[in-house]
């Protein structure tokens, strides 16, 4: 481990932590202590090992899930989809084979990885993370290093435990102030990735900070995090604090009664050092942040719900004024239009995103005592058999079914239309998900990203609707 | 891995911004168990009608450039989901070098693993390749990664950077698995560290 009298952000830290060895041209071995596994990215990576002979290194740093094609329906059936059932098939045989601990999908403690990876305490502050998957950057909330890769990274982790990477460039984001009425970690990432744009952040790891972030609770930094890769950057920070250990403190996972003071005492150490400078630093004020929603086919093309769809025609750009026009034609939507009025035929409450209990509650609350509005489908996706098991403790299941919505098992689901959960053509839906990709949620959907209480609200209004006038 | 060492070939323009991998592989095809066999879906939405019919303004759909090698993109290319379905896919197709002012750094990384040569160039430069690419067939631009140079058809000389143990891998088509088991004990005396200094994790 490298000591430096230099000031050091907590990427630095954590990085030095966790370097095995260091090539000549920067290039470092770093070490992985948690590798997170699903049935999408992981077959090939398998495959590898077995055709060279190669076992897992650390199988109890490992655990698997399926989280991506499974059905969201009663799973007790089985996977009807054939290419979904093997694929899921295939990751069972292949964690039997290589050792690999497994959450069996009837399990209670199923769900979307980076949802279930915080809550049984396998994420932890001061680790290295990772997962074939770019939304890995979600762990970040608690204060670790945490990023997706590809299927040949998930291979060398699963031999190796370890990792080769160039380190990062620092930037900071500070959201200073108090985040308004109505306003949440997603409109809070929104605004950010309208305002750095989807490369804003390539090459950095991005640390959130100021006093809105320290505000947020758990979930909230989690969302932020998550949508970091939206920003460019493959990973998002936030320090640990109380709120981090409070969280963290009794969870499956999380270190024993005898180690948790040794740990505390370590993550206390993990906070950028006063006078750490970065490459790169944004700051935001949290009282401008208004409720937002995507009208493009990009993250970055957000806006607050108050504002009216953009005229290509007004862009100086060709570049962009070309991208623009491509977006509003893909997305049915008219220049000048404004965005509270557009209507919407589905809404989708889940993902890796907002799926946690905290989300359920936002989207309870506006939906409670209201009816899904006619002609819209409104699906609602726990991360995971916990989250879903606690909603139904608390109620807000019945508050969701009464209001007319669609109380499903956990899973990925609609966030990128692997199960037979899917937009239609030309459907347009209001989703707590990550990216509004074209065909992201199904060939030809249109997709807005939003709060999960402004997705309650265009639920129960049929349209992008302010959530803060629904009150 | 396949070597990559250099390529004279067609090269398809695809003068788009933010290209994302869901663009270039979308995710219902990702349900195989194989790294082989996505080439047919490469660009899927922007390649086919509904009824499956090919679009013919489609870049791939027109000759040349159905034999492209080397595709010319726009900023951020690659950017979105971490699948290494994507590289697979256009590796599948038969590109060997992607040309773009900047990737997304997952995508970056992933074509690295596979063979693939993604080059950073400034944007004005990437338009000359650009131009260059909309000559078509007889209109070959040859790339060196031996000497970290592009050569367009009218002979100008265009210089290109790669990281020094990436360009390594690449030349030498190197697993880097088998170079860090080679690093063995190194692991093996950070875990043993580790289980004294910091025994939760």
């Amino acid at each position: 481990m490298v000591q430096s009298a230099k000031p050091r952000t907590l990427f630095d830290k954590i990085w030095d932590a966790h370097v095995v060895d260091r090539m000549e041209d920067g290039t470092c071995l770093i070490y992985i202590d948690r590798h997170l596994v699903h049935e999408v990215t992981s077959p090939q990576a398998f495959e590898g090992l077995r055709a060279t002979g190669r076992k897992v290194r650390r199988p109890d740093l490992t655990t698997a899930v399926a989280d991506h094609n499974i059905p969201t329906s009663d799973r007790r059936k089985g996977i009807a989809e054939e290419e979904s059932r093997i694929q899921v098939e295939t990751l069972e045989e292949n964690v039997k084979a290589f050792g690999v601990p497994y959450i069996p999908i009837l399990d209670v403690r199923q769900g979307i990885v980076h949802i279930i990876g915080p809550e049984l305490g396998l994420s932890q502050p001061g680790m290295t993370i990772v997962c074939g998957d770019s939304h890995t950057s979600t762990h970040g909330a608690l204060g670790a290093l945490a990023f997706g890769i590809g299927t040949s990274e998930v291979e060398h982790v699963l031999a190796t435990q370890t990792l080769l990477q160039r380190p990062a460039k620092n930037m900071r984001i500070s959201v200073e102030g108090t985040l308004p009425f109505g306003c949440s970690g997603k409109d809070m990432i929104l605004a950010i990735i309208a305002r750095i744009g989807t490369a804003g952040g390539t090459g950095h790891v991005i640390e959130y900070a100021g006093e809105a972030v320290r505000a947020l609770d758990m979930a909230g930094r989690m969302t932020v995090c998550n949508m970091t890769i939206e920003a460019g950057a493959r990973a998002g920070l936030v320090a640990p604090d109380e709120t981090t250990f409070a969280y963290v403190k009794g969870r499956p996972h999380a270190p024993s009664a005898a180690n948790w003071d040794k740990a505390v005492a370590y993550w206390r150490t993990l906070p950028s050092d006063p006078g750490a400078t970065y490459d790169k630093e944004v700051v935001l004020k949290a009282a401008e942040i208004v409720p937002m929603v995507t009208w493009g086919t990009s993250p970055e093309d957000a806006l607050p719900v108050t504002e009216r769809v953009p005229d290509p025609a007004a862009t100086a750009d060709e570049k962009r004024r070309a991208a623009m026009q491509r977006m509003v034609e893909y997305m049915g939507l008219t220049p000048g239009q404004k965005l509270s009025e557009v209507t919407i035929d589905k809404v989708f409450i889940g993902s890796c995103t907002n799926g946690r209990i905290e989300d359920l509650r936002a989207a309870a609350a506006v939906a409670k005592g209201r009816k899904v509005a006619d002609g819209v489908y409104a699906m609602v996706v726990p991360g995971s058999g916990l989250v879903k098991k606690q909603a139904e403790e608390e109620g807000i299941d019945r508050i969701l079914i009464e209001a007319g919505f669609d109380w499903r098992e956990p899973g990925c689901s609609m966030c990128l239309g692997m199960n037979p959960d899917k937009l239609k053509p030309g459907e347009r839906c209001a989703s707590t998900s990550n990216r509004n990709f074209e065909g992201r949620q199904g060939p030809g959907g249109r997709t807005h990203l939003v709060s999960p209480a402004m997705a309650a609200a265009a639920a129960v209004t049929g349209r992008l609707a302010d959530v803060r006038e629904l009150g | 891995m396949q070597k990559f060492t250099t390529l004279t070939a067609i090269a398809a323009p695809l003068p788009l911004a933010n290209v994302d991998t869901d663009k270039i592989i979308p995710a219902r095809f990702l349900k195989t168990i194989k790294r082989t066999g996505l080439g047919k879906n490469l660009f899927n939405a922007m390649r086919y009608n509904e009824d499956g019919s090919e679009k013919p303004d489609f870049v791939l759909n027109q000759e040349p450039y159905r034999k492209a090698e080397v595709l010319i993109a726009g900023e951020n290319f690659g950017c979105g989901s971490s699948r290494e379905h994507a590289p697979w896919a256009l590796l599948d197709f038969g590109i060997r070098c992607v040309i773009a002012p900047d990737f997304a750094d997952i995508f970056h990384n992933n074509c690295f693993k596979n063979g693939i040569l993604p080059i950073k160039l400034p944007a004005e430069q990437v338009e000359k390749l650009m131009a260059d690419a909309r000559l078509g067939g007889n209109a070959r631009i040859t790339v060196d990664l031996e000497k970290e140079e592009i050569v367009r058809p009218n002979g100008e000389r265009i210089g290109f950077k790669i990281d020094p143990f990436r360009r390594h891998c690449l030349l030498n088509g190197l697993d880097d698995i088998g170079l860090t088991m080679q690093r063995a004990g190194a692991i093996d005396s950070y875990e043993a560290k580790l289980r004294e200094t910091q025994p939760w994790r």
